[in-house]
């Protein structure tokens, strides 16, 4: 009787099961922004010779300074950066500018400023920056070149040549 | 043994029935229900549902079928929540050429169309009380566009479109004098005319201009649908109140078997527009454009307005007989099916493009109406739906052949067959629907899968809310042979017509955010090295930047009791749906609500002394709340310096 009474049960577990029509669970799909709060940094990207996540890994740099690229780089610092960068060492809602050069890749700068939500996503350094910052820095959409330019930029800042 | 099986099979199918919610006979919905208007978190709907607002004065957006609320789009009336109507640079979309209007009566929308089809360019508003037509952007959802209407009142049949967009129209349900006429109400057969509007649309920028109006006797003009396929050139509009009452019309306006569909020859009249057979009149109306590079609206007032007279203009117009105080006037896919829909009548007459124009050739008229020759009703009529239930208003289209009537009184969804006239299957609506709407259900090709019945009472279908109650929509599936009723949603203010287009058509051309580079916005800050604070006289422009988490300048003073100060508030960021706010204490203007790249400015009077803070109104980042800033008022004649900063701290000594 014990067997038949598991038997009965499963046939009818079995039959409500089918008959209610769940239909099959998809796996979630991953979404590509994540909350960044879930994902633990990955232990070396924090490094200081790290290129960061991005279409950027071989930035070729140029001497002397290009002052071409230098005046653009400023007009867009004025109008999209200079709202939350100083270009001291005094933090303002970033981080100021002077010796970025020093702490990051050239790979690494130009990525953060045109990949930034992946970046703060799963870059160490970014979300230790995020830590320190408290706000997401924001895509400011700046094209390619004129992140090379900014760049540009943040090297004469620092003294570069 | 025997009992305890019994038992627990006993207890299985309650089980099974419960948690399936089996429903029982007299429910309308059927199990799979929800399944169809599901849309999961995360996951997109099939179509947009842009669904007029009536009296609320504004457009809402839903997503079909989850019946999601994706947007308001402030149209015709001030939106606080945005600022449209009380920032500088909107407040003259709602001028008028009686100053500012701040809300109108928004009833019907229509989509541009490119070859009958829909092309998701434009969507068009009318606003019934003060006559306008409104223009929407599809990819900002934002009002680019109204135009005023001179010589008219009640601006009900419109803003239907022509085939291609050539024309949008506006038509006078209440028939009114030229001009500004003081006359007698009594003497409405002699001085009282109502008027079809035809508002060109430019092909390539969307402006529209008043392109003619044409003058037809009093009567009012209800709703109308322009002629598609074969019959393009044409444009018909419903008619009710021939009788030319202008009092108690319920009764003095119901008193004739049949009204009119009017027939409008379109193109012909552009061709007598062009051949000089017009009259240029007098006319002012405000013609409004918002310019999204400077981002700012500026009003015009127009001048004079040409005028086209069915006397010097033979076979512009004709005069169908419809019965019965008829209110829906719509076309089938094929163009050649003028769907008439009485709304007194107890049976729905459908008229035959080709009939009619065999019964112009061969004048098959009845008499004139005022010069206009009428068509015997029997030569142009295709047929009639008998006994297709009380009250018929509007009439929308498959795409297979079938056609869709709402019927006002018996509360219900008529679907019929357009060629044999046959009633095929009728579902109740809960209650009393007005407009419906099928996804491109009024162009060449519908989309046929969902029908929209929009209800005017709605009684006992949500939890109460008091006296008002948020009006119902009803979702059906009509991919079948019957139709099923799969989701109820109240919507915002009380929907007329509506309209639906695929996602697809929209969704990818959205802008995220506007390039700050291309700003020309006259008083933009490019930047935050470009924030000032001017004074001229008692006017102080404010150059102010947002940008997560700072307002810049964010102390201000030297500011004096009675001066006008203009904030001019630029949002640096250049990232989607990164909005920022401003507010200050105890202005009578209302929040800005400024887009990624965009430049809005707020005009605050400050009546009394003090310090008033003022904040960022949009939760931006986790310093948002820190976002605010301090400004001084000092009495007027005070001494107190023009001085402002961000980030700048006193010296300690200063203040002791």
């Amino acid at each position: 009787m014990n067997q038949k009474f598991q038997l009965a049960a499963t046939v009818i577990v079995c039959l409500f099961i089918y008959s209610c029509g769940s239909s099959p669970q998809t796996p979630s799909s991953t979404s590509s922004s994540v909350d960044s709060s879930m994902i633990k940094p990955e232990a070396n990207a924090g490094a200081a010779d790290s290129k960061g996540t991005g279409k950027f890994t071989d930035v070729k740099l140029t001497h002397p300074l290009d002052k071409k690229m230098i005046a653009a780089g400023i007009s867009t610092y004025d109008i999209k950066c200079g709202a939350c960068h100083r270009l001291t060492n005094e933090k303002l809602v970033g981080p100021g500018w002077k010796e970025v050069t020093d702490r990051r890749t050239p790979e690494w700068i130009m990525n953060f400023i045109t990949n930034t939500d992946e970046m703060i996503d799963k870059d160490a350094a970014a979300q230790a920056m995020l830590e320190k910052c408290m706000v997401r820095m924001p895509n400011q959409h700046l094209k390619d070149e004129e992140a090379r330019e900014v760049l540009e930029f943040m090297r004469q800042n620092d003294g570069k040549n | 043994m025997k009992q305890i099986s019994l038992a627990l099979g006993t207890v299985a199918v309650i089980a099974f029935l419960q948690s399936c919610k089996m429903k029982s006979a007299e429910s309308a919905v059927k199990g799979d229900a929800a399944e169809k208007a599901y849309v999961a978190p995360g996951k997109y709907d099939e179509y947009y549902n842009f669904v007029s607002g009536g009296f609320s004065g504004q457009v809402s957006v839903y997503g079909l079928p989850s019946g999601r609320l994706l947007k308001v789009i402030p149209v015709f009336s001030v939106f606080p929540e945005n600022g449209y109507g009380y920032s500088e640079e909107t407040k003259p979309m709602l001028n008028t050429t009686n100053g500012e209007v701040p809300w109108d009566d928004q009833h019907h929308l229509d989509l541009s169309q490119t070859n009958g089809e829909q092309d998701g360019r434009w969507l068009f508003a009318n606003a019934n009380n003060t006559p306008r037509v409104a223009r929407i952007d599809l990819t900002t959802f934002k009002t680019m566009e109204i135009i005023q209407i001179p010589n008219s009142a009640g601006n009900h049949s419109s803003p239907f479109i022509t085939e291609n967009t050539e024309y949008v129209v506006a038509g006078t349900r209440f028939s009114v004098p030229m001009g500004e006429e003081d006359v007698a109400i009594s003497s409405f057969k002699k001085n009282f005319h109502s008027t079809a509007s035809f508002i060109s649309v430019d092909k390539t920028s969307g402006h529209m201009n008043i392109a003619f109006q044409i003058v037809l006797p009093g009567m009012n003009l209800d709703l109308s649908h322009a002629g598609k396929g074969p019959s393009h050139d044409w444009f018909f509009f419903s008619s009710y109140n021939t009788e030319q009452a202008y009092t108690l019309l319920e009764v003095n306006a119901s008193q004739k078997d049949k009204d009119y569909i009017i027939a409008v020859n379109w193109k012909k009249a552009e061709e007598y527009a062009k051949a000089g057979k017009g009259k240029k009149i007098p006319a002012e109306y405000a013609h409004n454009t918002f310019d999204e590079s400077k981002q700012t609206a500026t009003s015009v007032i127009e001048k004079e307005v040409l005028l086209l007279d069915p006397k010097d203009c033979p076979g512009m117009v004709y005069m169908i007989p419809c019965p019965k105080s008829p209110h829906g006037c719509d076309i089938d896919p094929t163009g050649e099916y003028i769907v008439g829909s009485g709304k007194l009548a107890a049976l729905i007459p459908v008229f035959s493009y080709t009939k009619i124009t065999n019964a112009i050739q061969n004048k098959q008229f009845e008499g004139d109406f005022y010069g206009i020759p009428i068509i015997k009703y029997e030569a142009a009529l295709h047929g009639e739906v008998q006994k297709p239930g009380l009250g018929p208003l509007h009439t929308e289209f498959d795409g297979k052949g079938n056609a869709y009537t709402s019927m006002f009184l018996s509360s219900e969804v008529v679907k019929w067959s357009i060629k044999d006239l046959k009633v095929l299957d009728r579902v109740p609506t809960y209650y009393s629907v007005g407009h419906l709407m099928i996804p491109g259900g009024d162009t060449k090709k519908p989309w046929g899968k969902y029908l929209v019945a929009y209800n005017k009472i709605t009684k006992d279908r949500f939890l109460p809310t008091g006296p008002e109650l948020a009006q119902s929509a009803q979702l059906y599936d009509i991919s079948g042979d019957k139709m099923q009723l799969i989701l109820d949603y109240p919507t915002i203010g009380e929907p007329h017509y509506a309209q639906a287009i695929p996602a697809s058509m929209l969704k990818d051309k959205q802008v995220k955010y506007f390039d700050i580079s291309k700003n020309q916005n006259e008083f933009v800050s490019m930047g935050e090295k470009k924030t000032n604070v001017v004074r001229q006289g008692n006017r102080v422009d404010v150059y102010m930047t947002a940008i997560r988490s700072h307002l810049t300048p964010d102390n201000i003073e030297g500011v004096y009791v009675g001066d006008e100060v203009y904030f001019h508030v630029t949002n640096l960021e250049q990232d989607w749906d990164i909005p920022h706010g401003f507010a200050i204490k105890n202005s009578t203007a209302a929040d800005l609500l400024i887009m990624p790249g965009e430049t809005l400015t707020m005009k605050f009077t400050p009546q009394k002394k003090g310090i008033y803070p003022f904040y960022c109104t949009d939760f931006c980042s986790a310093l948002h709340q820190e976002m605010s800033g301090y400004l001084r008022v000092s009495l007027k004649g005070s001494s107190v310096p023009l001085k402002f900063s961000t980030g700048v701290i006193a010296d300690a000594t200063e203040n002791k």
